[in-house]
């Protein structure tokens, strides 16, 4: 016969103090797996989103990020007459050769301290980028105007850094930039840069050269087709990337970094907290030997004594598992930044706790229940009866 | 002391569950200093740089480049002692999975510039005189199995092709945030193979008074200020503490980490050891009834639990002193220096001590306070 779920439920509630403290344990733990994970997703996110699947990427051949590439006119106007271009609606091709550069700007919250500085990615587009990248979409302001020192914020740019409003100026170059939007990408890498003209960028940087071709494809399938195209022709010598892939690989250094380190500063805390809910459950154990003993009198068998044990130890469990997933929602959308090797620029990116996180914490925490209670169990269903009740 | 085996033997009570709640402890503690080590290890990179050292950048960015005609100027200015010049450049070695860095530097200043960098007096002269030569961090040579005199060849990724180099000296870091993981080559074949373009990435300056420090890097910036590339000189501190700024946030999740671990340590620990307490109930009874004063209880029931977390503390904080210094671990390049440090070991035991009182003493005062006859009543 199975003892009755109230007489868990009951007997979790009678001791109210100790219960806590175990589910307030676990939750932490729940807690921080559920951050460092979220803090991992999101940064994943923001890379995956930045490029399309759509679109193609050309840099020099062998640079491995935009910032080490460079791409001359000529050869920028090679890849623009490559069949594979999707048409605009104006009739020219949807490509834009792009400037990108890395430049301090000082971080706005720090006063006069000016080791405050982050590097942040400015792009020069052409007008066509607008076009190409199908998830920008400006949200304040317009469009910066062609000849004039008129830049775009990425929406988390926006605000962070002095000048980083539409209205003011921003000051890089050596001269001031009037900011005129702001634009969202989908939570993508696209949101921690500044956009301006490429040609306006190109003389104060770096003369006469662009570090990367993005283009739509015609047909989005044939990737492999315009790739060897461009790579075969003669006159150029550079790489095409899949945009979405390109990004993707930027992200996983940091990526599988903060994925490893959830992993393994969670899994050394569960180990702690498994002990945790052990003794816990040991001390509960031994606390009611003459209960228990009382129940194996009764009839009940000692399997259903584990059973018994086993659910009120992931009863607890359970509990820190809600605990520790309320603890964790309120860093939903809280913006972290930090330095993206890859591209040696700041990236800022949102935590993003998904219901599936939310369901793993869960069941994580469920686990690290039913895994510290199973040999307290086993010796509350072991008990010598005569011994117990005596 | 004469009640020690007492303690002792209250703690092979269940040997188990000691175990299990010394492990917990310096589980915990083990994560506190590995995570508040990643903290120091960024804020010691921010604070490297010698006093009399000055940085001059391109004023519109770090990727940009200064004139290299600017070395003898920046000479010239009132103060200056030294002049030395680096270039990022950039390389994979392998699968380039590891992350170094790699700079062409003109080696004769340079090495004067950091005699941080340590470098056996024939390895130096070797890799002075011959221009393929290149200069490399220990960390380097362990992680590649790379030997001295053995050609090793990198693919450039700002500048393409395939660069060959014979390692010709390897440097000792005095100082851990100098790095151990650097690889460094002849400016001077770097600019020949480029073209002749005559560009530095960063100039390092040494002054022969730090307090001029201010107005000596004005005085360099307004000799440049209306030229096609103008200059940003900062202390060498202020250099290193932007790139320590970079990390973002990391710091503060770390720090944040580190006491949520803490805490849900504690909480689990002190819920072992009041549970602990509770079954003994019966027996605290009874060493009253012998005579036990209430003093002698809670010290017992307090020696108990610092027992366990002075244990705990011990292992957590030593294995993490130990296993770091042991692997040389380095966050594979990107921390370099990791060590824990004195501050660490002592904000650790601090959170031992803590961890001590906070579990102890409301089993000890539970157990100072026990009304005999009722106790004894009770269970019996």
């Amino acid at each position: 016969m199975k003892i009755p779920f109230n007489y868990n439920l009951r007997s979790v509630l009678e001791r109210p103090a100790s219960t806590a403290f175990t589910a307030v344990g676990i939750g932490l733990v729940v807690a921080v797996f559920i951050g460092m994970l979220a803090l991992a997703n999101g940064f994943r996110v923001a890379l995956a989103r930045t490029g399309s699947d759509s679109n193609v990427l050309v840099l020099r051949k062998g640079a491995d990020a935009e910032l080490s590439s460079g791409i001359d006119r000529q050869t920028a106007s090679v890849i623009a007459t490559s069949p594979h271009i999707a048409i605009g609606t104006d009739g020219k091709p949807m490509m834009s050769p792009e400037v990108f550069v890395l430049v301090p700007l000082t971080r706005s919250n720090v006063g006069t301290d000016t080791t405050q500085i982050a590097n942040v990615v400015v792009r020069g587009i052409s007008e066509k980028a607008w076009d190409v990248r199908a998830n920008v979409v400006v949200t304040d302001g317009h469009k910066p105007v062609s000849g004039r020192a008129e830049v775009c914020l990425g929406a988390k740019i926006a605000g962070r850094f002095r000048g980083a409003n539409i209205g003011e100026k921003l000051r890089f170059a050596g001269r001031d930039w009037d900011v005129v939007c702001r634009f969202t990408a989908g939570g993508s890498a696209f949101e921690s840069e500044v956009w301006g003209e490429n040609e306006q960028f190109m003389p104060v940087f770096r003369g006469q050269v662009f570090q990367s071709v993005s283009f739509r494809l015609k047909d989005p399938a044939a990737f492999e087709e315009a790739k060897r195209q461009i790579e075969s022709d003669k006159r150029i010598q550079v790489d095409a990337h899949r945009e979405a892939q390109f990004y993707r690989d930027q992200s996983k250094v940091l990526g599988s970094i903060l994925t490893i380190l959830a992993v393994l500063i969670t899994s050394i805390m569960a180990v702690g907290a498994i002990f945790g809910a052990v003794n816990t459950m040991y001390a509960a154990v031994s606390g009611r030997t003459p209960e228990i003993a009382v129940l194996l009198t009764l009839g009940f068998h000692p399997r259903s004594v584990m059973a018994c044990f086993l659910v009120e130890s992931a009863i607890i469990a359970a509990i820190g598992g809600i605990v520790g997933c309320i603890m964790a929602l309120p860093i939903n959308g809280v913006v972290a930044n930090t330095i993206n090797w890859a591209s040696f620029s700041e990236i800022a990116f949102s935590f993003r706790v998904t219901p599936g996180l939310l369901l793993a914490g869960f069941i994580f925490a469920v686990v690290m229940g039913v895994l510290g209670g199973f040999f307290p169990a086993r010796r509350a269903a072991k008990l010598p009866v005569v011994q117990a009740l005596r | 002391m004469k009640f020690f085996p007492l303690v002792l033997a209250n703690l092979r009570r269940h040997t188990l569950r000691t175990i299990l709640t010394i492990i917990s402890v310096a589980l915990a503690l083990f994560l506190f200093a590995s995570l508040q080590t990643v903290t120091t290890t960024i804020a010691n990179g921010a604070n490297f740089g010698s006093a009399k050292r000055l940085v001059t950048l391109n004023a519109t960015g770090l990727t940009f480049t200064l004139p290299i005609s600017y070395a003898n100027r920046m000479q010239a200015v009132h103060g200056v002692e030294g002049v030395t010049w680096a270039n990022w450049f950039g390389g994979k070695y392998g699968d380039g999975k590891t992350f170094f860095a790699t700079f062409a530097v003109d080696p004769k200043s340079y090495l004067e510039m950091y005699p941080e960098m340590i470098v056996p007096p024939d390895q130096k002269e070797a890799f002075l005189r011959d221009r393929g030569a290149a200069m490399v961090g220990p960390k380097l040579m362990d992680q590649f199995g790379w030997k001295l005199g053995q050609n090793v060849t990198m693919q450039g990724t700002i500048f393409p092709g395939d660069w060959t180099f014979t390692i010709r000296a390897i440097y000792k870091p005095s100082d851990p945030a100098i790095g151990d993981n650097v690889f460094m080559f002849h400016y001077d074949y770097f600019d020949e193979r480029v073209g002749r373009i005559g560009q530095a990435g960063w100039y390092v300056l040494r002054i022969d008074n730090p307090n001029n420090a201010a107005q000596i890097a004005k005085a360099i910036d307004d000799q440049f200020r209306n030229s096609s590339t103008p200059t940003k000189t900062g202390t060498e501190k202020a250099f290193n503490a932007s790139f320590a700024t970079m990390w973002g946030n990391v710091s503060l999740l770390m720090g944040t980490i580190g006491l949520a671990v803490v805490f849900a340590i504690l909480l689990v620990t002190a819920n072992a050891m009041m549970m602990g307490a509770r079954e003994r109930t019966r027996e605290v009874a009874v060493l009253k009834t012998v005579g036990f004063s209430d003093r002698s209880l809670f010290t017992l029931v307090m020696v108990e639990s610092g027992f366990i977390a002075i244990t705990g503390a011990i292992l957590g904080l030593g294995g993490a002193k130990l296993l770091y210094r042991s692997t040389n671990f380095n966050a594979m390049g990107f921390l370099p220096g990791f060590d824990v440090t004195t501050n660490t070991l002592a904000l650790g035991a601090t959170v031992a001590l803590l961890l001590m009182v906070a579990s102890g003493v409301v089993p000890a005062l539970r157990a100072a306070r026990l009304p005999v006859v009722q106790a004894l009543r009770q269970v019996g």
